[in-house]
């Protein structure tokens, strides 16, 4: 009933592996990427163009320009006027939308297969000739800023988690928030756009991935046709950003008018390609899903149902990003029961994997889940899409897609209990507590921090 | 994790209408029966992928819910916490490990459990077998009750920390005033606390019955397959009755003006009123001219007018939600406190005029292109087929609803439009909501 915050807020890509429809793979001349994936059920493509760019390549003091540039996009060029893009794609039937992340920016159009060569052309014009008018930068400043009141000031789950990050990181760029501070928003100018559209905005910066029912070598025809004449950029390479032993736990509390506390903590782990082991990133995968892999696992059986401590209680790990990140875990407490609570049930759930192997059921149940993932996902080719996006766009190899399962399979209990005691240590943690402010500006809570549990 | 450009509300909204249209697309072959004890069965077969999905609803909503809000939610919140011999962790444990997904769940009209499983032998025994004793026999034990009644409360408590909650709470009270449909299907704090288990059990007994339920099926299995598993699944509940009709929504006589202070550096706004129903018929006259209103996603004269033109809102939108009875047709955007008032008065004009002046042909004519050529998307993925094939069988739409549907988008006229928004909406007896503009707001 009431789920997790973390399902919310950061819709882990979960990956798996199963026989898939064939995928082709082709590179322009100007280096940019062309991945086709066969699914012929339905009579419809999907088209996503990705950018190696994204929140964690920005300097301090223009936080958010990668999304801000996402939004302008859609804000013409000299062959489209603003808004334009956005009527054709309509006027065909299409749906389009955009999303930028920490390592990536997307854009995406659906449709039915007919007009693929639709989307092309206008993704095309886009890459390299944006024209960014002042006075329509001025306008959609003002809806970013009213997104980040909308997701993140007027949402106190939202600002503790964004406080996390902000503290739990001394260098890796993911201590900022995607949608950005609110001060660098008010201090944007369309000159930091041009100049970020013209460092990143590329084809040797792109993947352009195809998904759904088209011929793979008439896609690279029009491919070729609408993105071959785009000159090359010199891409920046990015300086490594290596995060330093955190050497003791961090806290922050964050007061915010709310009803309800909410505890959100993160561990340090590796990624793949950031692996002291190859292995680990996987192991701490099934890690996460013995935690919260539905609703069998550990930590709603025990701290939702099991001792009624906690009215939600969540763990998210991606084993897929650019540098390496947080393993979350989120609860809530259930009425009667504290924030303290909730902390310490979560903290010996970490315990216990250290020091007891995972069972073999629940190892199997874990198993079982990821090759029925694997066939669920096939029902959308957005997201079979979006996992090959992902994977190129942060430097992998969308092969990985289908080596995922047989990595998990080869996952021992020991390999688990191994990376629990290696990450899920106090001296790698960071722990924010959301303490509720009062929502009418009087009305003293019983306890601060603690639960108001009358009525 | 990432932003998108415009809120996804908009695609939700997409799915509660359910709309399909085009031009040469037809639906997908929808095969129908109805069980011995009286259950209507709608399928669809889906073998290219070794997977089904059904979808049983019942009307047993929280229009059902009578004095005790929350009694359909908390009702359906307990089915897969324990039944037959199971408990919650078995029920769970026996569904996960063999990867199959169970939900259950209710809003207004509908209260429905869901199954997508891999059709193997041994996933497919037994998460069928689960979900039919989740379905004809759950125990409804008090301690499961107990801690879901105190879930639902916090749920309730984390609703009024949230602006936009609040002001969907007091949109719906006042839109609909005694009608059922007034009341939170999460219920409230007061009705939480008085529900009993007798109630439950009675709600159960009497909602979760053949005659009044649809199962709906896509997957890859083949007509007597499929008519096995519904009998299997839904074969064992009592016949019982159909629930009887709902009172029809009155419309509003006045308008009134809801404003609720809140600590949020944004304005909520909601405006509107009862829109339509399910087979009313101006439905697809409003659909359409809704789409070009504040409907048709990037696309639409509110977006143009509140966001493109003037950086007010990053989403603003309008629908109407057919329901069993007339749902509610609403405006929705969020600004900062500051700009409430220009918003508002520029939502209120851009209505205003298109329900003066009607659409322009070269907007019908776009609108009926996104509408009608965005068919074959809408149809694209077993999930999305069985929800079409549970909301025409839930609300007894013709079963040729998804091939007539493009015929019916394209029979609709720019007059049409002008004719039907006359007549069926009325800003001047509007409810308007704005939620903010509290004590220490964000900035």
């Amino acid at each position: 009933m009431i789920r997790s915050i973390l399902m919310v807020v950061l819709p882990a890509v979960v990956f798996s592996a199963w026989a898939e429809g064939p995928v082709h793979e082709f590179a322009l001349d100007n280096r940019l990427k062309v991945i086709v994936k066969e699914d012929h059920r339905a009579p419809i493509v999907v088209t996503q163009v990705w950018y190696k760019v994204g929140s964690s390549y920005e300097p301090a003091g223009t936080t958010g320009v990668s999304h801000v540039l996402e939004h302008m996009m859609f804000k013409g060029t000299p062959n489209h006027p603003p808004g334009q893009f956005s009527r054709i794609i309509a006027a065909n039937g299409g749906r389009e939308n955009a999303f930028t992340g920490r390592d990536y920016t997307a854009y995406f159009q659906t449709l039915s297969r007919d007009r693929l060569e639709i989307a092309f052309e206008l993704e095309a014009d886009r890459m390299r000739h944006l024209t960014l008018p002042e006075e329509e930068f001025r306008k959609e400043i003002e809806v970013v800023k009213e997104e980040r009141r909308m997701r993140t000031e007027d949402k106190p789950t939202s600002l503790t988690y964004e406080q996390l990050l902000a503290v739990a990181y001394r260098n890796l760029p993911y201590s900022h928030p995607i949608i950005g501070w609110m001060s660098d928003l008010e201090n944007m100018s369309v000159d930091d756009l041009r100049r970020w559209y013209q460092l990143w905005y590329a084809p040797n910066n792109a993947t352009l991935v195809v998904v759904g029912d088209v011929d793979p070598a008439a896609v690279l025809k029009l491919a070729e046709k609408y993105f071959g004449p785009l000159k090359p950029e010199n891409i920046p390479a990015q300086k490594p950003r290596i995060e330093p032993p955190q050497r003791g736990e961090t806290r922050v509390s964050v007061r915010a008018p709310a009803r309800e506390p909410y505890l959100i903590m993160g561990y340090k782990t590796p990624v793949v390609g950031h692996a002291d082991q190859e292995w680990e990133p996987y192991a701490l995968d099934i890690l996460t899903s013995i935690l919260d892999g539905g609703s069998s696992a550990r930590l709603t059986r025990r701290l939702v149902r099991g001792e009624e401590i906690a009215v939600s209680a969540g763990a998210s790990y991606s084993a897929f990003a650019r540098l390496p990140g947080m393993l979350l875990m989120d609860g809530a407490p259930a009425p009667g029961h504290d924030i303290e609570e909730v902390e310490r049930a979560l903290r010996e759930e970490a315990d216990r994997l250290k020091k007891e192997p995972v069972s073999a059921e629940e190892l199997s149940r874990v198993r079982a889940q990821v090759v029925a993932g694997k066939v669920y996902e096939l029902d959308s080719v957005f997201y079979q899409a979006m996992q090959i996006g992902t994977l190129e766009t942060i430097g992998l190899d969308w092969r990985l897609i289908d080596e995922y399962a047989e990595r998990i399979k080869k996952v021992t209990p020991q390999q688990i209990s191994q990376v629990a005691q290696k990450y899920l240590t106090e001296d790698n943690l960071t722990v924010a507590v959301l303490d509720p402010l009062p929502l009418d500006g009087k009305k003293p809570l019983a306890s601060r921090g603690g639960h108001d549990g009358t009525h | 994790m990432g932003l998108t450009r415009k809120s996804w509300f908009l695609l939700a909204v997409l799915m509660v209408f359910g709309l399909p249209g085009a031009q040469s697309w037809a639906g997908p072959e929808i095969q129908q029966w109805t069980t011995d004890n009286g259950a209507r069965v709608l399928f669809v077969e889906a073998p290219g992928l070794p997977m089904l999905d059904i979808r049983v609803v019942f009307d047993a909503g929280s229009a059902r819910d009578g004095d005790s809000a929350g009694l359909a939610s908390l009702t359906s919140g307990l089915l897969a916490d324990g039944a037959a011999d199971w408990n919650a962790d078995q029920i769970a444990d026996r569904l996960e490990a063999v990867g199959a997904e169970l939900d259950t769940g209710s809003l207004r009209d509908m209260a429905w459990v869901s199954l997508r499983t891999l059709t193997d032998r041994q996933a497919y025994e037994r998460s069928v077998e689960t979900m039919r004793a989740v379905l004809v026999s759950p125990t409804f034990e008090t301690d499961d009750l107990e801690r879901n009644r105190k879930g639902m409360l916090t749920a309730v408590r984390i609703g009024e920390q949230k602006p936009g909650t609040v002001a969907s709470k007091a949109f719906h009270r006042a839109v609909f005033g005694d009608h059922p449909y007034a009341t939170p299907p999460g219920g409230t704090r007061e009705s939480l606390e008085s529900i009993s288990r007798d109630q439950v059990v009675a709600f159960y007994k009497q909602h979760y019955v053949a005659e009044n339920g649809v199962v709906a099926i896509v997957g890859a299995l083949d007509r007597q397959q499929a008519e096995r598993l519904a009998q299997e699944v839904v074969g064992d509940l009592p016949r019982g009755v159909k629930a009887s009709p709902l009172q029809p929504v009155s419309e509003l006589k006045q308008a009134r003006r809801i404003q609720t202070q809140f600590p949020s550096s944004q304005s909520h706004i909601l405006m509107g009123q009862p829109g339509l129903y399910r087979g009313d018929p101006d439905y697809f006259e409003l659909y359409v001219g809704n789409h070009i209103l504040g409907g048709g996603g990037l696309v639409s004269l509110l977006n143009e007018e509140v966001r493109e033109n003037r950086g007010l809102s990053y989403s603003v939108y309008s629908y109407f939600s057919p329901m069993r009875r007339s749902g509610p047709f609403v405006m929705g955007a969020q600004t900062q406190n500051a700009k409430a008032d220009e918003a508002l008065k520029v939502m209120g004009d851009t209505l205003m005029q298109f329900i003066e002046q009607g659409p322009t042909e070269e907007q019908l004519t776009a609108a009926r292109q996104n509408i009608t050529g965005g068919f074959p998307l809408r149809i694209s993925s077993n999930s999305k087929i069985v929800e079409y094939l549970s909301m025409i069988g839930f609300y007894q739409l013709p079963l040729d609803y998804l091939d007539a549907f493009t015929g019916r988008i394209d029979a609709v006229t720019v007059k049409g439009i002008h004719d039907a928004f006359l007549r069926r909406v009325h800003p001047d007896r509007f409810v308007t909501v704005v939620v903010g503009n509290g004590q220490a707001s964000g900035e």
